[in-house]
């Protein structure tokens, strides 16, 4: 396999091509800039934009009177005194700007009457967000933005491109280092500005609604290139994700509206109501919040009164099928043809990892202590501190692209490239060392997936809903050896489309983002939002701060500093 | 179709890039009943063979469309074709170029690398 270098030179490159990267594509393109835009996977798939099939917060106000500084209420009490009151009021405030643009640019938000419908999503004061029918919102967002990236003049988009490694020059990013993933050629290309839009990490952990993208390479990436990390203890776990019988073609989130709608009862393994027994009263009316119900189904497991397949039952058979066809039409049919009747049957359920809310920690014009590295989307920390409402993610994707893309253009406006090959030798020579064709990848050799496999476990078991020091010692001394066995993993052999090329960069950025969340949530010692310490069961007033987490030359550090305020 | 045929799925799956002799590899598996093509196809690279190259990114939900390949003849997304008992084919889609395994180029043609740096050379 012949592997020619390849070197491109652009004003913006854009890493990731979700919503958050397209957005910023799009509007750094607006401003002028040249972009090129790339993802590991294709434009506009690679994701969790994609996938998502529910809603969108935004304060457009067309269902009931509203303002988007409520909709800033309700996600700074969602936040639990974490959220960076100046991201969260950015957020809120333009979400109401990119959802109007998107209709405009026929995304195809749901009408009635001339006018976008809006639902109540749970933690929202007033019926808020807007979606697309049928449970299609991702596929039409991503559809669209991807029609619009085509359409802008000055973007080159690249399918097929994995970013391995940033590239600093004086402090400021000077461009980044990948490789094809045809054939492993390196990749180097120059821009003064890089938008780090690599999505978020719930594939580190085992039970995730994550797509295979999605296992921490935006933070890993600005790790390396000396970017700070805010908020990396805070990972929302999704209560009742779908856990059996195997479900394919259907978001494992699904369950949540059909509870809202039709009140699905919740059992133990033994056939029992049990929501009640952990202080929140569900029965009849499937009120619990959130982290009670998660805590209450792992707690049945750990007495032995899980259902099979490690999890809580879920059952709709008290509907009757009209009532079920009429709020689900299509959906009930794609269920059928999974062999799911439920009108017969319970599902299995179980806590699921579905989103971070800590990330690279950014200022309003979404830079980063690095001088031209701007992050965007569900790399992003800070808008949404302990915990997010639901709805919230994708306008976090859409603002926040739309801004790094924009003040990103601003920046590298009659600047000349600042790249020097020699600052991206290092990355490159990891790359060489990595696919040197020579060792036959053998699969007993091969040790990545067992890596991966252990590590998955490891965040699951000790760094997932319930955390003590005692797991989190565990888990971290454990990741750091895990670290040194995939140093020592054999490189690549020098096949065509060698994934396990992919397999080695990926497991590398999620050993490292996981040594983060591990290291933040040791440190943080109490319980507020999502994370929670069986060891420090309190929320302690003085610890209303963020974290940080930062690589110096003795490795990962934290650090704390006052939330930022309005 | 009997219990003994369903506790065991055998995958002859294609191997191989343009310039090779091309052949078929016969993985055995577990059945797991509900379990995806896609399932096994992962499991082979997993605990098997994992140089066995594949395309895909949503993993189920059938949201990405990257994991489409030819199943006993018929194109079909292997995320949501059931594994059947028995002996089942997998097979690179035919009309697009085959890159290596199932893997073939279904890259939109201005998102190719290639294309982008001739693009950008005219330009200058
Ligand atoms: C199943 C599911 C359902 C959801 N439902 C909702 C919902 O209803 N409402 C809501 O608001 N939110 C929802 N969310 C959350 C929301 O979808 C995400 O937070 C949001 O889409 C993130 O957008 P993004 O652009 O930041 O990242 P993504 O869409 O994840 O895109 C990141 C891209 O970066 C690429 N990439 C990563 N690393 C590299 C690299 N090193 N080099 C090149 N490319 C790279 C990936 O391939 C991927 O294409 C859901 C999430 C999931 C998983």
């Amino acid at each position: 396999m012949t592997k020619e270098a390849v070197h491109l030179t652009t004003d913006v490159l854009v890493v990731g091509a979700g919503a958050a990267g397209m957005y910023a594509a799009v509007s750094a393109a607006r401003g002028g800039a040249d972009v090129v835009l790339v993802d590991k996977s294709l434009i506009g798939r690679g994701g969790a934009t994609i996938m998502a099939q529910m809603t969108v917060a935004a304060a457009v106000g067309h269902e009931a009177p509203d303002d988007w500084t409520r909709h800033y209420e309700d996600t700074i009490a969602a936040g639990r005194g974490l959220c960076d009151e100046r991201l969260a009021a950015i957020l809120c405030e333009e979400a109401v700007d990119r959802i109007l643009e998107l209709d405009e640019w026929k995304v195809g938000w749901a009408r009635e009457n001339g006018h976008m419908k809006q639902v109540t999503a749970p933690g929202h004061s007033v019926p808020r967000c807007v979606y697309v029918d049928f449970l299609n919102t991702g596929p039409s967002v991503a559809r669209c933005l991807r029609g619009r990236v085509a359409q802008t003049d000055g973007i080159a988009r690249i399918s097929g491109v994995a970013i391995v490694d940033l590239v600093v020059r004086d402090g400021a990013v000077s461009g980044a280092v990948g490789f094809n993933l045809e054939d492993g050629a390196p990749v180097t290309i120059a821009a003064n500005a890089v938008v780090l839009a690599g999505g978020g990490l719930t594939g580190i952990y085992r039970r995730n609604s994550a797509s295979a993208n999605m296992g921490g390479h935006a933070y890993a990436l600005a790790l390396r290139a000396g970017a700070e990390l805010i908020d990396m203890e805070f990972v929302q776990f999704f209560p009742i994700g779908h856990l059996a019988p195997r479900l394919v073609g259907m978001d494992p989130i699904m369950w949540d509206p059909f509870r809202y709608k039709l009140g699905g009862r919740l059992l133990n393994g033994d056939f029992e109501e049990f929501i009640h027994n952990y202080g929140a009263e569900d029965s009849g009316k499937y009120t619990a919040p959130r982290d009670v119900t998660s805590f209450a189904i792992v707690r049945e497991n750990e007495a032995g009164r899980g259902s099979p397949h490690g999890g809580a039952w879920l059952s709709f058979e008290h509907v009757p099928e009209t009532e079920l066809r009429a709020a689900f039409g299509p959906v009930i049919e794609k269920l059928l043809a999974n062999g799911i009747d439920l009108t017969k049957q319970a599902i299995e359920v179980s806590p699921i990892a579905h989103y971070h809310m800590g990330g690279v920690r950014v200022d309003e014009r979404m830079e980063t202590n690095v001088a031209g590295l701007y992050a965007a989307g569900e790399a992003v920390g800070g808008a949404n501190g302990a915990n997010r409402l639901s709805g919230n993610a994708l306008p976090e994707a859409f603002v926040f692209g739309e801004r790094a893309g924009r003040f990103a253009a601003a920046d590298v406006r009659g600047q000349t490239p600042a790249w020097a090959a020699r600052d991206a030798s290092a990355a490159l020579a990891t790359l060489a060392a990595r696919s040197d064709g020579r060792t036959e990848t053998s699969p007993d050799a091969y040790t990545h997936h067992a890596i991966a496999a252990e590590l998955r476990a490891l965040m699951w078991e000790k760094v997932g809903l319930i955390r003590t020091d005692d797991s989190l010692g565990t888990a971290l001394s454990r990741i750091r050896e895990l670290q040194s066995e995939l140093e020592a993993a054999p490189a690549a052999g020098a096949a065509a489309y060698d994934m396990s090329l992919a397999d080695w960069f990926d497991l590398r950025d999620s050993l490292q983002t996981a040594e983060a969340v591990t290291l933040a949530a040791r440190s943080r010692r109490e319980s507020r939002g999502a994370h929670w310490r069986e060891d420090f069961q309190e929320t302690d007033p003085a610890l209303e701060e963020n974290q940080t987490v930062a690589l110096s030359a003795d490795g990962m550090v934290t650090g704390w500093q006052p939330v930022g305020r309005r | 179709m009997n219990d003994i045929e369903k506790e065991h799925v055998s995958l002859r799956v294609q191997r191989g890039g343009p310039d090779d002799n091309l052949h078929f590899d016969t993985f055995e598996l577990p059945f797991e009943p509900g379990a995806s093509v896609l399932d096994a196809l992962i499991e082979i690279r997993r605990n098997i063979d994992p140089t066995l190259a594949v395309r895909y990114s949503c993993v189920s939900a059938n949201a990405c469309r990257e994991c489409m390949v030819r199943i006993d003849g018929e194109v079909d997304y292997a995320c949501t074709a059931r594994l059947t008992g028995g002996t089942m084919t997998i097979e690179p889609l035919a009309k697009k170029r085959l890159i290596r395994d199932l893997v073939t180029d279904i890259v939109p043609p201005k998102e190719q690398l290639a294309s982008v740096v001739a693009a950008r050379k005219q330009e200058t």
